[in-house]
């Protein structure tokens, strides 16, 4: 075969194997960039004002800790074609089924609330009512899922996930020193000032955004939903892998810009972070607020529809949104039942909004240890996972990583419900 | 004269509410059996899970009671 020849083969196979990604790519980078939520924008400001570029390094050590928890929902997707909570109901019994369900739909609409807290925070930058920040957001994720199918919902879906990436150009407007962000950033050390509680409190914050449960849940029913075969998991790997490269960029990104402008500033919130952005360029101000409230929307689709397909696999509803409202009326009427609720809570004068922030973490960890936990066993089931169960290596790192995270989310909760504990 | 309406609402709560414990207890019966081989290892995590759990809410139960007081 000649050069020419070769290189046209070679190009060709490069095509199709990017068309088959282009086909397979959604569920990976969607629950990835979504785990960059309005929680997750406000504890990444937060932690470039207080620390600046020392914890960057942190922030990429954590892209391979997600992939490699979310990597285990594809295969075990892939294989059993049963979302999460079907799996434990299957492979644990009731009680574990109705325990991971319940503190499910529970940990996902106190979450939805604070995703709400932050789109409407977001948008009022631009004096829009909360009000009608809550019914924008119904009709948008409305609109998403009217058509009855999944593909529409998907490629929606990236196109937030695209507009996430909006911290990116905020990075290169402040100019930030790259010699700074290389030495100072990427190389592990401990900030000036030690090891103290403040700093150990931001390392359990930036990790305990990085897993939440309903995501372990929402890749697993959208592998499933998308119909995810077993000959597709290296694709599917390939697009969890990309996401996990995406969430670590944008988190590194918004580090980067408040810790450039706004280093030493107490952020409580992220829109805090917009607001005293747009003091000093009204540009940035903007485009953090843009991205506060995409954060906030991303995972308001994502965390409304963990929810319902969670309910829908159990009850044996038809719970994929390839169907129709009329052919899956209880899984829409909930996913909208879940957003509607959670939208006026927040529209509530007086509701503990702050209280519902703080207490999303620790009933967060109520679920996270379990779910983990009984993703491990499930992969090394050899008679349900075959030759896709977990690997040695994958076993030693996966445990490895699941007791980091079980150990410091757990203190993160503490420290949530006991202040004084740490800080 | 018809029905009153509480009546009515009371009668279809009561039916959703029957439907749906009937619902649950299929769920129960479908998956009453583990399908995961409970090894001493499997064993000693769900132990572990439950301690855990129960730890949890107990440090929530403090939280709250001294909430209280």
């Amino acid at each position: 075969m000649n050069f020419w020849a070769r290189l046209f083969y070679n190009w060709r196979r490069a095509w199709k194997a990017l068309k088959l990604y282009g086909i397979i790519a959604g569920p990976g980078i969607i629950v990835m960039v979504a785990d960059n939520d309005a929680g997750g924008i406000t504890t990444y400001a937060a932690t470039g004002a207080k620390f600046g570029y020392s914890l960057l390094w942190f922030l990429v050590l954590l892209g391979p800790v997600a992939f490699f928890i979310q990597e285990m929902t594809v295969r075990l997707g892939a294989v059993t074609k049963r979302g999460h909570a079907e799996s434990i109901f299957h492979g644990f019994g009731p009680f574990w089924g109705w325990f991971s369900l319940v503190d499910l739909i529970l940990v996902d609409w106190l979450t939805l609330v604070t995703e709400f807290i932050g789109m409407t925070a977001a948008l009022s930058i631009f004096r829009v009512p909360p009000a009608i920040t809550v019914l924008f957001v119904v009709l948008i994720m409305g609109t998403m899922i009217v058509r009855g199918n999944y593909w529409t919902w998907e490629k929606i879906a990236l196109f937030f996930c695209a507009v996430n990436l909006v911290y990116i150009p905020c990075a290169f407007i402040v100019r930030p020193s790259v010699s700074a962000i290389l030495s100072n950033g990427l190389i592990p050390h401990i900030p000036a000032g030690g090891f103290t509680n403040g700093f150990f409190f931001f390392l359990m914050a930036n990790i305990g955004t990085t897993i939440a449960p309903w995501m372990v849940f929402f890749q697993q029913s959208a592998v499933v939903d998308k119909g995810i075969q077993e000959k597709d998991i290296l694709w599917a790997r390939i697009d969890t892998l990309l996401g996990s490269m995406f969430t670590v960029i944008v988190a590194a990104f918004c580090v980067i810009v408040t810790g450039t402008l706004l280093r030493g500033v107490d952020i409580h919130d992220a829109a805090e972070a917009a607001v005293q952005l747009m003091g000093i360029n009204a540009y940035l101000g903007t485009l953090l607020a843009i991205g506060l409230f995409d954060a906030g929307l991303l995972g308001a689709i994502c965390i409304s529809l963990a929810s319902s397909w969670a309910f829908g696999e159990v009850f044996g509803w038809a719970h994929s949104l390839n169907s129709r409202i009329r052919e899956a009326q209880w899984f829409y009427a909930f996913y909208f039942f879940a957003l509607i609720s959670a939208g006026a809570v927040v529209l509530i004068p007086g509701a503990p909004l702050v209280l519902i922030t703080l207490f999303v973490q620790v009933i967060a960890v109520t679920l996270l240890p379990a779910s983990l936990v009984f993703l491990i066993i499930m992969l090394n089931n050899e008679e349900s996972m075959g030759k896709y169960r977990n690997n040695a290596f994958q076993n030693v790192a996966n445990v490895a990583i699941v007791l980091a995270i079980v150990v410091l989310s757990t203190m993160y909760a503490i420290s949530t419900l006991f202040p004084n504990w740490l800080r | 004269m018809g029905e009153p309406f509480v009546g009515i609402v009371a009668r279809r709560i009561g039916r959703f509410a029957g439907a749906t414990a009937s619902q649950i207890s299929a769920i129960n019966k479908k998956y009453a059996t583990p399908h995961i081989e409970i090894t001493p290892a499997v064993r000693a995590a769900l132990l572990f899970l439950r301690l855990y759990l129960l730890a949890l809410v107990g440090l929530l139960v403090y939280k709250f009671v001294t909430l209280v007081r």
